[in-house]
């Protein structure tokens, strides 16, 4: 009996390599969502800055939109933020905040302190929005179109060049709704 | 020409760690002298190839030969030379060459400093490290060969080096880090060689602990140079993620933490030996699973190398190989008889059982956390991401509890301890922690802080124990000084890791909730306070450095009208990759750090948004991993590690 116990970490460890094979056939960068070109999830979620206003979908239909998933705690956002604040002062889209799975008083302050891109934005404090949506990990970025349906998802930094082909898809929209 | 050289003599290097996997493996089976002899030269002909083909990829740098693929993505003739030369292990091809090339590095230091060594034992340990060696240089060259050409058309110049990567934290951090994880590749090689001959006896736990506690010096070396990079070239303070790739190093010193601790009781007293022959096969694993996991592109992470499928598969045989392989040799043959002697419920071999529990349960919930998107999105059941707070609200009770049982292990005995024994020891020592704990937030703080109260009673209480037990040395001695020369390297080493420890909970505690920050709009001649200091801002210039321009502010700090500092920090442009960059300006000290980052221009004005940090202690935080570091290069020094093998030698 004691010697089976000694294949215990074998076993483990051919279950998890399963795993790892398995997750070598997915690419978490380019992750074509399962919701691509399918309507964003519904939801009613309170806003950061004013939490006694509740966000539903219809507040973001009408035009194309950008929804980006953000959180005090993850360092690559930081690092988009200059980005996505040009893309703001640019004004060809509105950009829609998606505070993830974060503190709503370090949100508030990261605003204040790095300047405010978003129109608004959503705090999806315990993640299900983000569950629903199929994030897997900030900073990930999101097109809509004027319907509300998802027809594009970016994973990782929004980059200048990120927002070059943004602009194209953006241009296509507009050119044939 | 010279690139081609460098292939070739990976490939010379691939024939010889091939050979050195089959031919003394095969010797000490058949008990055949001449092909166990051949393992030795086989070692040295594997380093000296390697050599070559590394300083080929050096040269190939230093004269900005853009005909090679790996060179044109990762330099540029702009680039400041001691840069060309980091930028070696700047990208995924040349960085796996430098975990080859420290490989066979280690397998030399094992073929020269190993005269105590059983020639069968030896054998084995090579063989082993030859196995590993084929694997990963196959590896090089069958997808990530560093010296592809672009021919016949190859660009003018080089694309430069991630602008993040040039500083002089990337030239060390790696290879410290390299050096840790393939470090315990030897620990893993005794591990096995010992299961292979069924001798697991105190000699090979005693011929594994200077190795392994070299690896994991230098690994834990390599994790607080990282920190300290990330905290001042990010440009925001911050000074660990939980970002996968550094829990991909996390997880081995955690669990080599465990292995030393292991390997001292298995010498000692000969107990513990399945459990420290796992610890060994462990540590490696997750050095390689930190290998698969960064280069494969399995998980998103802000050190994002380019990834690829194909690599991601090929190390994926890889550990299934080393790791199903070794875990199926220790399923079958590690030993399960009744130890050699036997110990009470409290004693130290159990306390340090308790210890190494607590350090492989926080390995396992890193990894979990790690890899818990990935196995519900292989799962199909939707992705999710797992943030610091996760990490956070296990790390912290954890490590609590494990910086409470090193005290109690250090005052319990070998073999049984007495309850009212222990009290003895420990009333002490539990005083003094309490009290300063609770005292210290109201004197340095400004209130009662439960956070602080926990930090800085554990730290106490670790450093109240470590010197009670040293001072308890002295209880019967003669003389001082006698004494103090009569302890070994390996207790000072302990000591000095173990006041590492607290040293590292003071930091992480004092930083994380007296830190504080503020971002301003600063036009020249504006002040802000913070912390007591003075800030004022006298304007922006442009600079420009070898490969960029910079904006430089100059900004004078005062405490109570005395100057203090003037800092410099820079907002860079990159010319040729073409990205900002926040170059940080920071005023160090052992109780405080000044730290200033530039934002954006605001306005004509010359008004720029400037980030002010004041970090209390951050400094202990590597201050404290050095010092655990130091710890364990001062245990080689240990006589008994020479002595004993000379004696041997004497006796054969």
């Amino acid at each position: 009996m004691p010697r089976l116990l000694l294949f215990i970490p074998l076993t483990l460890f051919i279950a998890l390599s399963f795993f790892l094979w398995k997750g070598l056939s997915i690419d978490p960068r380019e992750l074509p969502s399962a919701l691509i070109d399918k309507p964003f999830p519904e939801f009613e979620v309170a806003a950061l800055l004013q939490p006694e206003r509740i966000l539903t979908k219809a507040d973001f239909i009408g035009s194309p939109v950008l929804v980006n998933v953000w959180a005090t705690w993850c360092p690559s956002c930081r690092q988009e933020h200059e980005q996505l604040l040009r893309i703001a002062q640019e004004n060809k889209i509105a950009i829609i905040g998606l505070n993830y799975k974060d503190e709503r008083a370090a949100a508030m302050n990261w605003l204040q302190e790095l300047g405010n891109p978003y129109v608004f934005n959503i705090y999806d404090e315990s993640g299900m929005l983000g569950l629903d949506l199929g994030v897997y990990g900030a900073p990930e970025t999101y097109l809509l179109d004027a319907q509300g349906l998802i027809r594009y998802r970016h994973v990782g930094v929004v980059t200048g060049k990120t927002w070059q082909e943004l602009q194209v898809m953006i241009q296509n929209l507009e050119g044939n709704p | 020409m010279i690139p081609e050289l460098g292939e070739f003599a990976l490939i010379l290097a691939l024939s010889f760690s091939f050979i050195l996997a089959v031919i003394p493996l095969y010797g000490a089976a058949t008990l055949n002298t001449l092909w166990m002899d051949y393992a030795k030269p086989l070692a040295k002909a594997q380093f000296t190839f390697l050599l070559i083909s590394f300083i080929c990829l050096g040269y190939a740098f230093a004269s900005d030969d853009f005909s090679v693929q790996y060179v044109a993505n990762h330099s540029n003739s702009q680039l400041p030379i001691q840069f060309k030369l980091s930028a070696i292990w700047g990208g995924h091809e040349g960085s796996q060459l430098l975990w080859a090339f420290i490989l066979s590095g280690w397998t030399l230091a094992v073929s020269l400093f190993s005269r105590g060594l059983p020639l069968d034992m030896l054998a084995r340990v090579l063989g082993v490290m030859g196995i590993i060696a084929t694997g990963f240089i196959s590896f090089l060259l069958w997808t990530s060969s560093p010296f592809l050409r672009y021919l016949p058309r190859f660009p003018a110049d080089g694309a430069d080096l991630n602008p993040l990567l040039q500083d002089f934290g990337l030239i060390v951090h790696p290879p410290m880090l390299y050096m840790g994880y393939v470090g315990f590749s030897v620990a893993f090689s005794f591990a096995i060689a010992a299961l292979l001959s069924g001798r697991l006896d105190a000699a090979w736990a005693r011929w594994s602990r200077p190795w392994t506690n070299v690896a994991w010096a230098f690994l834990g070396a390599g994790i607080t140079l990282g920190s300290w990079w990330a905290y001042y070239e990010l440009g925001w303070g911050g000074w660990w993620f939980w970002d996968p790739v550094e829990n991909a190093s996390l997880m081995p010193w955690l669990v080599g933490t465990a292995l030393l601790h292991s390997l001292a009781v298995t010498e000692k007293r000969g107990v513990f030996k399945s459990w420290t022959l796992l610890l060994a096969i462990f540590a490696f694993s997750l050095s390689l699973l930190g290998t698969f996991l960064v280069r494969s592109g399995v998980l998103t992470s802000v050190h994002a190398f380019a990834s690829d499928p194909e690599r991601g598969f090929f190390i994926l045989v890889l550990l299934l190989l080393t790791i199903g392989g070794s875990l199926t040799l220790y399923a079958f043959k590690a030993p399960n008889v009744k130890s050699e002697s036997s110990f009470g419920w409290l004693s130290r071999e159990m306390l340090l059982l308790v210890n190494n529990v607590f350090l492989v349960v926080m390995a396992i919930t890193v990894l979990l956390g790690t890899l818990y998107p990935l196995l519900i999105d292989a799962l199909g059941a939707g992705k999710i991401s797992v943030g610091p707070p996760y990490f956070n609200a296990l790390f912290v009770p954890i490590m609590s509890l494990l910086a409470l049982s090193m005290g109690i292990s250090g005052a319990a005995r070998w073999r049984q301890t007495s309850m009212s024994g222990l009290k003895k020891q420990l009333l002490i020592p539990a005083i003094i922690s309490l009290v300063v704990g609770s005292i210290f937030p109201f004197i340095y703080g400004d209130g009662f802080n439960f956070r602080v109260f926990l930090g800085i009673t554990i730290s106490t209480w670790v450093i109240a124990t470590t010197l009670k037990e040293f001072k308890d040395k002295f209880r019967n001695a003669t003389s001082m000084t006698a004494k103090l020369s009569q302890l070994t390297p390996s207790y000072y080493g302990m000591m000095l890791a173990h006041m590492g420890v607290a040293v590292v909970a003071i930091g992480i505690t004092l930083v994380s909730v007296y830190s504080e920050e503020r971002d301003m709009r600063m036009a020249p001649g504006d002040k802000i306070e913070l912390a007591d200091y003075q800030f004022e801002f006298q304007g922006a210039k442009k600079v420009t450095g070898e490969n960029f321009t910079a904006d430089e502010g100059t900004i004078v700090v005062t405490l109570e009208g005395e100057p203090v500092v003037t800092l410099y920090p820079q907002k860079r442009h990159y010319t040729v990759k073409r990205s900002m960059m926040t170059e940080a300006s920071i005023d160090a000290g052992l109780f405080r750090d000044l730290y200033l980052a530039m934002g954006e221009p605001l306005g004509d004005g010359g008004a720029w948004a400037i980030r002010v940090h004041y970090k209390p202690y951050v400094r202990w935080l590597w201050l404290g991993g050095l010092l655990m570091a130091l710890g364990g290069l001062l245990t080689v020094f240990d006589k008994r590690y020479r002595s004993k093998s000379l004696t041997e030698v004497a006796h054969a």
